[in-house]
């Protein structure tokens, strides 16, 4: 046994993990505030990547700017999401506003290959090349620091969330709309600001995917393992976007390495169907009780 | 109740429906400052319409609704809520997952005024806000409802009649001017049901908090009302003090038609007589 790549492996799985777990934090801020299971995560992340993209390649501003305009444009972009699509469908059924993120999904892919076309591009470069070594075992300075950005922002959120009144808001908001509504909790605010805030994660995220892998129109798969991540996980729950993001990382690395190419995407997939049988909700999830 | 005369709250025809079947037909009463004014009728009359509407989640097709003297149809829910309307639900409404004191202090959101950046820039006004927060919350409510024991306590763990009190406590952190309460004594003992009735007695004496309440145990509502308004299908039937309307003989067809007045009466008795053992 190589212990040494195994420990290599297994720190790129922790970097991809790093960036899972971040957009699985957006889904999930989402998911608690307003109950939408929002398929086009994938499609916003990559979106934020095509705004980075726009602004340094095409209007050649430094990257900090040019990042720090596509978080805006993410969060905009959230914003506009949730003020045309989503709220009018409020109290509607849920498989409606589900399929509306589906459409959506499909309309920012469209957009990007009209826009840029359906090309794979590469991001300018703006991680530090420099080799990483943690110990003796070296790690692709691209996937070294988007988990050590990824980790900060998940700490940021997470402190945002536990002390701003707005976090409390957001809490009271997941737990009984009606009830928070009539605390005088404003309860439209709250939904705009969590697909704002998650639409600024899941551009920086978007960022960070392309950076290491480049972008194209087809990125937003990138969704379908964080959707694995939060069932995982549980979808409303922020330690088990955390822990999830971090398994799942981890065992597709592992079964990419160890067991081959083909089984990349098929251990996820595999733990998913087992985890929807074992427990439907999630390692973290609250187990809902529906009255019939 | 120095102040009974004023109307508090304003109730002017309100009309709400739901496709073709008409919830609320032309409701219109007064809510006096200071009073205890129960909303009464049998199942489906439209009280809970008539909560909701008042509330904010239901806008009705004609009507007005004027708290303060000031017409507040066109405000949201949250908006009334911090203006000092403060309500409680018929099934418990209270956030699951938390304690008893998160609730409360939830209560007093409405009424905080700091937000992120001024709590990252002056976080000593942020911090005294919360102290001061703290201190009330602990000192009035929690003394005054008899909750000290279960303050840490996650509020899905309690039994019904606390999960109920701490609700009260929740609404009562909002500082409010009028208190809506929906079924306060809805499935509690008697035990519990005296203590809700005694509370709800106490907000309106010491904390001159007005209380417009639905409710259906009779003996509660002839017992410390000021004020009764009857709904009947959406139609309000009747209205005055308890013991008019009691002697209403469109109140009594009402309760016959579902058959519920002997089952009243029976009630009314049973909580006036004293039981043998209480004191």
């Amino acid at each position: 046994m190589d212990w040494l790549l195994l420990l290599e492996v297994s720190l790129a799985g922790l970097g991809t993990g790093g960036l899972y777990a971040l957009t699985a934090l957006a889904f999930v801020m989402i998911y608690k505030a307003t109950k939408v299971v929002n398929l086009a995560i994938g499609e916003m992340l990559m979106m934020g990547a095509y705004f980075f993209f726009a602004f340094s390649a095409a209007l050649q501003l430094p990257w900090w700017l040019a990042m720090a305009g596509a978080v805006m444009g993410g969060g905009l972009l959230g914003a506009v999401i949730e003020r045309l699509t989503i709220r009018p469908l409020l109290g509607k059924s849920t498989l409606s506003v589900f399929m509306v993120t589906v459409g959506l999904a499909s309309v920012f892919v469209g957009v990007v290959e009209l826009v840029w076309t359906a090309d794979p591009r590469a991001l300018p470069e703006f991680i530090p090349r420099a080799a990483v070594f943690i110990g003796p075992a070296f790690v692709a300075p691209k996937i070294f620091y988007s988990f050590l950005v990824a980790a900060a922002l998940i700490a940021a959120t997470l402190f945002v969330l536990r002390f701003w009144r707005g976090g409390v808001a957001l809490r009271a908001t997941a737990s009984d709309q009606v009830a928070a509504y009539a605390m005088g909790i404003n309860v439209p605010r709250v939904f705009s600001v969590a697909w704002i805030i998650a639409g600024m994660i899941a551009a920086l995220a978007g960022i960070l995917v392309g950076a290491i892998g480049g972008i194209s129109s087809a990125m937003g798969q990138f969704g379908l393992s964080v959707l694995v991540v939060v069932i995982f996980g549980g979808l409303d729950s922020v330690p088990g976007a955390l822990v999830g993001g971090i398994v799942v990382g981890l065992m597709e690395a592992l079964a990419g390495t160890y067991l081959g190419g083909e089984y990349k995407r098929l251990t996820p997939f595999s733990l998913l169907a087992l985890i929807l049988i074992v427990r439907p909700y999630g390692l973290f999830g609250t187990a809902e009780i529906e009255r019939l | 109740m120095a102040t009974c005369t004023h109307p508090i709250l304003e109730i002017e025809g309100i009309s709400l429906s739901f496709g073709g079947v008409n919830a609320l037909n032309a409701v219109t009463f007064e809510v006096a400052s200071g009073s205890i004014t129960s909303v009464i009728g049998p199942n489906g009359a439209g009280k809970t319409s008539l909560f909701n509407t008042i509330s904010g989640f239901y806008k009705p097709q004609a009507g007005r609704i004027r708290f303060l003297g000031e017409d507040i149809g066109h405000l949201p829910p949250h908006q009334r809520g911090k203006l000092g309307l403060a309500r409680s639900f018929q099934n418990i409404a209270l956030f699951q997952g938390m304690t008893v004191l998160d609730n409360i202090k939830l209560g007093r959101h409405a009424q905080l005024h700091t937000g992120l950046f001024a709590a990252l820039l002056y976080f000593g006004k942020a911090r005294r806000e919360e102290m001061v927060l703290r201190e009330e919350i602990e000192r009035r409510i929690i003394d005054f409802l008899d909750i000290e024991h279960i303050r840490k306590a996650p509020v899905a763990a309690l039994p019904y009649g606390l999960q109920k009190r701490v609700e009260l406590a929740r609404a009562l952190a909002m500082q409010p001017k009028v208190l809506m309460l929906d079924e306060p004594v809805a499935g509690m003992n008697r035990e519990e049901t005296e203590d809700m009735a005694r509370f709800i007695l106490d907000v309106q004496a010491e904390w001159g908090v007005t209380v417009l309440m639905v409710e259906h145990d009779m003996g509660v509502v002839m017992d410390i009302s000021d004020y009764i308004v009857v709904l009947n299908f959406g139609e309000m039937i009747a209205e005055g003090p308890p013991e008019e309307v009691q002697r209403n003989p469109e109140v009594i067809k009402a309760y016959l038609g579902s058959g519920d007045f002997a089952k009243l009466r029976q009630r009314m008795e049973r909580y006036r007589t004293p039981q043998p053992g209480a004191t």
